[in-house]
């Protein structure tokens, strides 16, 4: 068993998978350097990203899967979990050696964890689509911040671009620290050197920076809310399955 | 202000929220003007109430004053109850602050009938053209077809709105005159067939010339309120089979009645509504709609209800043994999907691993069917040798005790009506 040390990037993944048909290497653990116990027995492979070696991987696959097989690989990806890392790694190595088609094979392994990892992060990104909540600021940004379990931001983009595209927003990630603005023309990465001053509620920026009526839809919106239900037909389990507890904090209807 | 306005919205949302239709999806609206919001597609549920229902559309009615009496609605016209209306304006803007911060997927509007059909109708157009024209508002809308209305009004409505429906209310026409006697299933019919035809002729132009408008591109859909009058599993599920299919809905709603009334007609305030039943029509639904069943099949005179203690696909399998078991190695895609257990998307996966090479239970597993309940009607590559087959009540046993969960940890608030 040989050990792969990457940076943790897809490009690392991807050139990881290339040194591996290099080397003509058989079975390889993969590591990202944040997981990575050096081991004084075993010598490690450092796997340096390489913007060729990546696409050569990545066009290798594209020729094999289709773009939602394409997109699957990304969203696993972007489960930053080290077993996924692993899995992608196999999978690849899995639809590189086996004749067109393989990917339909859910008795494979590795085709059934990256398409439920996939699944998983799928199904984040549409929970902040209906989860996140806009407070208006003064200078007439939307603005809201989320902790996603997964990297869901760059998912996020084409939702949101096209659904407010006249009005700012930011999307802030606060465990990860990197949000998205919109400015009416693009969406541009950004980073705040305040972060840890901000508040972990949602839902939570400071009065004083508040839209004037913002205080008025945010209560209108929990009358709604309350109005709506029908004490009758009460299913909490229901409930919970649908909105599980972690995500409460995300919805302002449901504080206070 | 500031308590007038949360004081309409608390009574105009209250009643509207017997409506049960929550879809926000089938719509093709994009964002094409850089305006706000974007319906194609599926829609989102922002949130959910404490019953468990999807919250997705800021659900009003412009006014709760009627001039009719439906003995089973909140708002009828002898009903002792603050009245409000919102303005045009009032309704255009909360939709609009809603939706832009991610509270909504857009509007559903209905109202109570003020003056006459056509008034209130005009009114609801207003406010679709004032969000499309004036706000460039390209999120979904839902809006109600008042029955009466002219045919100008409604052709002006549905060039505006996503979804259009209009409520059967009772599931059959006897039910109906027994607590709406001024209302008819015809006043329905109409207007459905309506802008049935004209979503037809709309869409058949579109091969001809090139930006065709849209016209309620998201279908028909309508509703019925179960429990509140006598009527059998059977019929309820035979009239929405035959509106399916005469008027092309996209969905039917049941929607178990919630007592609100002391009328002598209707089930007594305080009593449960019927919440499982009302499931099981929706699984009925669904078998229906996606599983390739037949109404027939489900509901026939032999066996009129559905069963309370298992779904309906069981409880057409436990019917059916002959049919079973189904090797999964072989059998039809449409065969598969009708095992208890097994959905659409596995039965899928199914198909697709199987030309991989015989699958074992561990695969079956894995790629998600409920195996505990398939496992009676399925074989596999290593199913076990089956010496003698078992009779529909001992599977039945078997299957209740194996999930108990499931059936019987109902929620306190539904045991008590059966
Ligand atoms: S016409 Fe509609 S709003 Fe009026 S009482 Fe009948 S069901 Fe209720």
């Amino acid at each position: 068993m040989e050990i792969f040390v990457f940076d943790g990037t897809l490009e690392g993944l991807l050139t990881a998978v290339f040194e591996c048909y290099q080397k003509k290497s058989e079975a390889v653990k993969l590591v990202s350097q944040t997981h990575y116990v050096p081991d004084v027995f075993k010598e490690a492979f450092a796997v340096i990203s390489e913007d060729a070696k990546a696409k050569r991987v990545w066009k290798g696959l594209a020729k094999k899967l289709d773009s939602n097989w394409m997109k699957s690989i990304y969203r696993a990806f972007l489960s930053e979990q080290p077993a996924t890392f692993q899995d992608l790694f196999e999978f690849i190595r899995y639809i590189i050696d086996s004749p067109p088609g393989a990917e339909a094979n859910f008795g494979n392994k590795y085709v059934l964890e990256i398409s439920k990892m996939s699944h998983k992060v799928h199904r984040e990104k549409h929970r902040m689509e209906a989860f996140i909540r806009f407070q208006k600021t003064a200078d007439h940004i939307f603005y809201a911040h989320i902790e996603p379990d997964f990297n869901v931001l760059p998912l996020l983009i084409d939702h949101f671009k096209n659904r407010y595209a006249d009005q700012k927003w930011i999307i802030y990630d606060l465990k990860r620290k990197y949000g998205l603005f919109y400015d009416l023309e693009k969406v541009e990465e950004i980073t705040f050197d305040f972060t840890a001053e901000m508040s972990p509620a949602l839902n939570a920026l400071p009065v004083n920076v508040l839209d004037s009526q913002e205080e008025l839809y945010a209560l209108l919106w929990k009358d709604y809310f309350r109005s709506v239900n029908i004490p009758a037909r009460k299913n909490m389990k229901l409930h919970i399955r649908h909105v599980p507890k972690r995500y409460w904090k995300y919805l302002s209807e449901k504080q206070g | 202000m500031f308590e007038r306005i949360r004081e309409k919205l608390e009574i105009l949302a209250d009643a509207a929220k017997y409506d049960v239709s929550c879809s926000s999806s089938g719509s093709n609206r994009k964002n094409e003007n850089k305006g706000l919001g974007d319906a194609e597609g599926t829609g989102i549920c922002h949130t959910y109430t404490e019953d468990g229902r999807c919250v997705s559309l800021l659900k009003i009615l412009l006014t709760n004053h009627c001039i009719y009496d439906c003995a089973f609605c909140v708002s009828r016209r002898s009903n002792d109850i603050k009245r409000a209306a919102f303005t045009v304006d009032e309704v255009v803007e909360l939709t609009m602050n809603f939706y832009r911060r991610n509270y909504i997927e857009g509007l559903f509007l209905s109202s109570g009938i003020f003056k006459n059909a056509d008034y209130t109708m005009e009114r609801l157009v207003r406010i679709v053209k004032k969000l499309r024209n004036e706000q460039r508002f390209n999120g979904y809308i839902h809006l109600k077809t008042i029955p009466g209305a002219s045919e100008e009004l409604l052709k002006e409505a549905g060039m505006y709105a996503d979804r259009m429906s209009i409520n059967l209310e009772m599931p059959t026409e006897s039910g109906l005159k027994l607590l709406a006697p001024e209302k008819s299933h015809e006043d329905v019919k109409k207007p459905l067939n309506y802008i049935q035809q004209t979503i037809t002729q709309f869409s058949s132009e579109k091969g001809l010339i090139k930006a065709v408008p849209k016209f309620v591109p998201a279908g028909q859909s309508t509703q019925m309120v179960i429990g509140a009058t006598p009527e059998s599993d059977k019929e309820i599920m035979h009239t929405a089979n035959t509106f399916y299919k005469n008027f092309s809905l996209k969905r039917v709603y049941y929607s178990g009645y919630i007592p609100i009334s002391q009328d002598a007609r209707l089930p007594v305030i305080g009593s449960q509504p019927p919440l499982i039943r009302e499931n099981r029509l929706y699984q009925t639904d669904w078998l229906m709609r996606f599983y390739g069943f037949d109404v027939k099949e489900i509901l026939n005179d032999a066996h009129p209800n559905l069963d309370v203690d298992i779904d309906p696909k069981l409880s057409w399998a436990l019917r059916h043994l002959e049919d079973f078991p189904v090797d999964v190695n072989t059998a039809d895609y449409k065969m598969i999907m009708r095992v208890p257990g097994i959905g659409v998307a596995s039965a899928l996966k199914i198909v697709q691993a199987r030309k991989f090479g015989r699958l074992h239970q561990d695969q079956l597993k894995k790629i998600g069917i409920s195996f505990n309940k398939a496992k009676h009607f399925i074989r596999y590559a290593d199913s076990p040798l089956q010496l003698r087959d078992y009779e529909a009540g001992h599977i039945k046993a078997v299957i209740l005790s194996e999930s108990s969960s499931k059936y019987t940890k109902v929620p306190k608030n539904q045991l008590s009506i059966f």
